[in-house]
């Protein structure tokens, strides 16, 4: 390799570390404004009750503090509630239950951690005594956490407006088909499962700092956010009735997300609107324990599976149920997560002919469940992927065997699914193979022997999935019920001496955009890499954004950037040919150098600049001067990486522990920018997937408390839960966007889970093992151990 | 009011707090040294880890008047004056340890307190192990352990023989 | 957390004053438990007295005995050559408490004062049968734990050391809570010429505790098998998210078996 290469392909170091290593990153509690005060919200610790009253009048009289709201307070405001950006409709076409979602509760409070009223004061400290100060007046109501209790008969009615906790009851998919297949079937099989709820927990809590400028009435939002332009809209239009060119959103460096950080919290809201009253600006930054309670959970679902086959294995039809939990409210884009993330990847990456799918989305006593890294495929590959399993347990096919009779083969693509997706491009043969080459697959008897020797139970599992990233076109998905466009905005910036600077409407949280967007920009016009800066982050600077998540900001931010530089390169003609003195069409570009074919005639990029900024002799009556172009980019399709994940794990039969001792990962993310990047991404979504899989659960229990409610009940991977996790590719180029990229933020999180519990269950073969639900934890896995052991004794 | 003489990163301050008062609020606050962050408020996660008197600390599980005479140094405090960084904030560069960034000065400083006081050698068993008191959300910590291990024979000027 | 005056003595009667005439006194040793107690505002004090200046850190051993100052941190018994020679069970029980960072700061005073029901020092202290110093006395380990976050100790007396005898052989096995990385079940077994004694901590619900069934089969013959056949009785263990009592009961039969095919 040139070590001079550093455009597309190129593990380049990343451009933002060097202010992270150093400790001069800029997140948003770095930030302190003059004159700030401090918020501290006062929140239900009970998970459902009547709110009777709240009495205010020792915490006003408390040292230090400035004011005291409650939704009394803001109601004369006539502010909106949190807003929901995506409608679904039940099976009956009736719009799905939108309940209010006011910033403090008014009414009824509905969950523990639901925001009662906030306090401002002087310090945080002061605050904080004085929110303790608050006497509040609830009366007690019956709760639930669980959705299977949510639909009971006779359960507590989260939202009473409602008369029912169904927010919609949904399907996909041809239900006559797919009844047909199963009244044919050879054979059918069906799995119970759950996908345990999760807390994302991104290492930087959530914080926001509401200012506000009486002098020209400008309003700014410092927030933790992935897409501070979503928040600009949402915030702006619905809750606080404010013009964009009022506010501006900025989201500096941002302490991860994993989906967390894309909804418009109240928090938002509620600093803004007290910067406003208060005309100081207000500073809010959530504890860890807080943050449990109050940012948006990921998964909780209660799913059956059936397959129907034919007596070879070949699949006929699949039909799930799920129960999905959508929490006490709904927030930001909860409704999209269980239905068309989910249901429509039911499909997987198997020919099944025919899919149907019902989901009844459920309100609880619980923190709203929104997006979590993957969002929805999780849960619909953890269903397939263990539903494989189950079936080679049920009928004696070989689980690799059974996956590659029922793959969409390589030539099948475009492939459409009958569940309303068209894949575009794939190969599952071929990550499979490399998978199991990379794991040496046919060696595990031995080393199942090796272990056994050792008093270990040695297991391995399996995962192929597929995933829909880059969710797009912005017509289909307004069909589908987004409220939203979902494309992207770049605005290239070329500066008169040839540097470049981009300006993307993505956001960066870890994900080394300014890395990775710096080398496309430099690959494509052909200048060095050092010469690009990325900016993002404030509305202010950037002219539109949709924001970071669903793998989306290469796919479609990337290719934003793409069309945007297609419309420099295009000026850049004209320039040139006026400076040549050739004809446009004879105007060839490429490595930074604009030419007249067949002639040894040329300029540099840098050249055609200076020409557009000091337009001396320039084609003046043809173009404007300048080289800045901006470019929205609409997707076609969504992109579909896919892959195969392989989990070999060993279980301490006398503990229940299960170490994870290799992980072996084969992704095809489409065309790869920065192959040290894409492993960084898989690695870290490995982790959270094994983090699934094995340690995490937020747990509730049958009172709607949460239990575990902080890091010293809430399992996190730490460095020695984990093991090496080895990262390949396998590229088949997405035929609808200009650079062929899928995204690479998911599949880590998406594929390997079931891997995960495939080979735990695998490892436990012998004790009658079918299923076990996440996270397998050692309590779990010895009940199992221990009840076969006695069940052998009795035998 | 509580006064604290301490020094950060070769600077000598004196401080008034309030006795309540965390390192790392005298840290962030007081001397807008915000490299040090806070992650969670059960003493778990390892964004506050400094140095005091050369040994690792968690920088939210300290008061500021415990640190009274103490000598502290932050992430803001490793790199040369000229901007050469520290071997181990090199490594965490080459090797891709970090992500969004929010764990990384609590991860380097850990990083190079456990490399220092394993002269030995250090397995990676042994990094994974000592690497229990910072959380990562991002990385899965696969490359934060190799960057360990690539910062030891830098860190001690000789090659580290894996023991396992 | 509230605030409060801060004191840092320099002579323990001083410190033992303060905190002996105030109820809401409190003292701070490493305070790896105490600080995240007084962020939560679980605990509201006047005043604390940081007992660093009072020179009670260090560690002394004899042929016969190891004694550790009461503000001697994790960190320095766990990387002890003396300590970890003549009780290996002990060192190796101090380089698990915790984590690194904890480990410097969290002192062995600090955690048998405030005797979590998780904690791993109280296991070692009650299998070795040391004996706890104070400003005023020597107590036993049999009669200084009483129940869970409660000791013989009275108000404002200050630990100041702790003395263990030597065994003939010592270990700890923990099994961490995968959250919190406390005791879920930790036991500790000390071999002597006159007998085996084995505690248990984080485990029940009333702190650490001797598990004397096995202490009887182990004296007998000091071998993982003379208890492989002896049941912990679930009755009054801890029950949470993470281990049910009957999880409980069996880890303790696990973690002691491996303790004594470790023990050295």
């Amino acid at each position: 390799m040139n070590v001079m290469f550093e455009g597309i392909g190129a593990s380049m170091r990343r451009k933002e570390d060097l202010r992270f290593i150093n400790g001069h990153g800029h997140y948003t509690d770095d930030i302190n404004r003059p004159g700030q005060l401090y918020a501290i919200i006062r929140r239900s610790d009970r998970p459902h009750a009547k709110l009777l009253g709240i009495d205010t009048k020792a915490a006003k009289a408390a040292p230090g503090v400035i004011a005291v709201y409650t939704h009394a307070d803001m109601a004369p405001d006539n502010l909106g509630g949190i807003p929901c950006g995506w409608q679904i409709h039940s099976k009956d076409g009736s719009p799905m239950a939108e309940p209010a979602h006011p910033i403090l509760a008014t009414g009824k409070v509905r969950h523990v951690g639901d925001p009662v009223a906030v306090v401002i004061a002087e310090t945080r400290a002061q605050a904080k005594t004085a929110a303790e100060l608050l006497e509040i007046d609830y009366e007690d109501l019956p709760a639930i956490a669980a959705v299977t209790d949510a639909i009971a008969p006779g359960a507590p009615v989260v939202h009473d407006e409602i008369g029912s906790n169904t927010c919609f009851d949904w399907h996909i998919g041809d239900k006559d088909m797919v009844d047909a297949a199963f009244a044919r079937a050879a054979q059918t099989v069906k799995l119970d499962l759950t996908n345990n709820r999760l807390v994302p927990n991104a290492m930087e809590t959530r914080c926001a700092i509401g200012e506000y400028d009486a002098m020209s009435g400008d309003y700014t939002l410092y927030t933790t956010s992935q897409n501070p332009h979503v928040i600009r809209l949402l915030m702006g239009a619905f809750v606080l009735h404010l013009p964009e060119h009022r506010l501006r959103v900025v989201a500096p460096d941002v302490g991860g997300g994993f989906g967390s950080k894309i909804y418009h919290y109240a928090e938002e809201a509620l600093v803004t609107w007290c910067a406003g009253k208060l005309k100081r600006p207000v500073k809010w930054t959530a504890d860890r324990s807080e943050a449990f309670m109050s940012d948006a959970h990921g998964r909780d679902h209660v799913s059956t599976a059936e397959m129907a086959l034919d007596a070879d294995g070949t699949f006929l039809a699949l039909r799930v149920a799920t129960i999905a939990n959508m929490g006490a409210y709904l927030s930001t884009f909860a409704p999209a997560v269980p239905t068309y993330l989910y249901a429509t990847l039911l499909a997987g990456v198997y020919k099944t002919p025919a899919v149907y799918a019902e989901v009844h989305a459920v309100f609880t006593n619980t923190v709203p469940v929104d997006a979590y890294r993957g969002a929805g495929r999780p849960e619909a590959t953890f269903l397939l992927e263990r539903l494989m399993d189950v079936i080679a347990h049920d009928t004696g096919h070989d689980r690799v065997e059974l996956r590659r009779r029922n793959f969409i083969p390589a030539d099948a693509f475009p492939y459409q699914t009958p569940v309303a997706l068209q894949y575009d491009s794939g190969d599952y043969q071929t990550t499979l193979n490399k998978a199991l080459a990379n794991i040496a697959w046919d060696d595990f008897p031995a080393r199942r022997a090796e272990a056994a020797g050792r008093g270990k139970l040695r297991g391995i599992g399996i995962s192929t999935y597929v995933e829909a990233c880059g969710i797009a076109p912005s017509k289909l998905v307004g069909q589908l019920g987004a409220r939203a466009g979902l494309y992207e905005v770049a605005n290239i910036r070329v500066h008169p001496t040839g540097s470049v600077t981009v300006f993307t409407g993505t956001h960066s949280h870890g994900q080394g955009h300014e890395t990775t967007f710096a080398q496309l920009v430099a690959d494509q016009l052909g200048i060095p890499f050092a010469n690009v800066d990325v900016v993002h982050g404030d509305t202010n600077k950037i002219p539109f954004g949709m924001g970071t998540y669903g793998s989306r900001s290469l796919a479609v931010g990337g290719s934003a950037m793409v069309k945007a530089m297609d419309k420099i390169i295009a000026k850049g003609k004209k320039i040139a040919a006026h400076l040549m003195e050739a004809s446009v069409e004879d105007i060839e570009f490429a490595n930074g150098e604009f030419s007249v074919a067949g002639t040894d005639k040329k300029k540099t990029i840098g050249e055609i600049a200076l020409t557009a900024y000091v337009p001396h002799n320039y084609p003046i009556d043809e173009i404007e001067p300048g080289l800045d172009e901006t470019a929205f980019y609409d997707p076609k399709n969504f992109t579909f990486p896919g892959g195969c994940h392989i989990c070999e794990v060993e279980i301490d039969p006398e503990t229940g522990v299960t170490s994870v001792v290799n992980f072996v990962a084969v992704d095809d993310v489409g065309r790869v920018i920065n192959p040290m990047i894409v492993e960084g991404q898989v690695q870290g979504g490995v982790a959270q997937g094994i983090g699934q899989a094995l340690l995490e659960a937020a747990i509730y229990d049958d009172q709607a408390q949460l239990v575990s409610g902080s890091f010293m009940d809430y399992t996190m991977p730490r460095a020695d839960d984990l093991p090496n996790i080895l990262v390949g590719t396998e590229t088949t180029l997405c035929t609808h966007n200009p650079l062929g990229v899928k995204g690479c933020g998911e599949v880590g999180a998406i594929g390997s889970p079931p891997a995960v519990i495939n080979a735990v269950v695998d490892a436990l073969r012998d004790y009658g093992v079918r299923h076990i639900d996440m996270p397998a934890s050692p309590q779990k896995i010895w009940a199992i151990i221990n009840a076969g052991a006695q069940k052998m004794a009795a035998e | 009011m509580p006064h604290v003489t301490l020094t950060v990163n070769g600077k000598s301050h004196t401080v008034d707090v309030e006795a309540r008062t965390l390192l790392v609020e005298l840290l962030r606050e007081k001397l807008a040294l915000t490299g040090t962050h806070v992650g969670c408020d059960t003493s778990q996660c390892g964004a506050c880890v400094v140095h005091v008197d050369g040994t690792s600390v968690k920088s939210c599980t300290m008061l500021a008047v415990q640190a009274d005479g103490a000598d502290v140094l932050t992430i803001e405090g490793l790199a040369a004056a000229d901007g050469t960084l520290h071997p181990m904030q090199e490594a965490f560069r080459e090797h891709h340890a970090l992500q969004c960034g929010f764990c990384t000065p609590g991860m380097v400083m850990s990083a190079i307190d456990l490399v220092m006081s394993h002269p030995q050698g250090l397995t990676e068993a042994e990094i994974r192990h000592g690497l229990e008191g910072n959380l990562c959300r991002c990385t899965g910590y696969h490359n934060i352990v190799k960057a360990i291990a690539a910062a030891w024979p830098v860190m001690h000027g000789r090659e580290l023989v894996a023991a396992e | 957390m509230y605030d409060f005056t801060y004191e840092k003595p320099t002579e323990i009667a001083s410190a033992t004053a303060i905190l002996g005439k105030d109820d809401e006194a409190k003292a701070l040793a490493g305070g790896q438990t105490f600080i995240p107690v007084l962020k939560q505002r679980l605990n509201k004090p006047t005043v604390v007295v940081d007992l660093a200046k009072l020179g009670l850190s260090g560690i002394t051993v004899t042929p016969t005995t190891v004694t550790i100052g009461a503000m001697t941190t994790h960190a320095a018994v766990a990387d002890s050559a003396e300590v970890a020679h003549a009780i290996p069970g002990l060192a190796h029980l101090a380089s698990m408490i915790g984590d690194w960072q904890v480990r410097h700061r969290g002192t062995i005073g600090g955690s048998l004062a405030n005797n979590d029901p998780s904690a791993c020092y109280p296991a070692a202290v009650l299998a070795l049968g040391a004996t706890i110093t104070t400003d005023r006395r020597s107590i036993s380990a049999d009669d200084y734990f009483q129940g869970m976050f409660t000791t013989a100790l009275e108000q404002g007396e200050l630990i100041t050391s702790v003395t263990f005898p030597v065994p003939v052989a010592s270990s700890y096995l923990k099994f961490k809570n995968p959250a919190s990385r406390y005791a879920m079940v930790g036991v500790f077994i000390a071999k002597f010429d006159t007998g085996v004694r084995v505690a248990v901590t984080g485990a029940s619900q009333s702190g650490v505790f001797r598990h004397t069934a096995f202490e009887a089969a182990l004296s007998t013959n000091f071998t993982a098998d003379a208890i492989a056949k002896i049941a912990t009785p679930a009755d009054g263990l801890n029950s949470d998210i993470h281990a049910s009592a009957d999880y409980r009961a069996h880890l303790i039969g696990v973690m002691a078996r491996r303790a004594v095919a470790a023990a050295k």
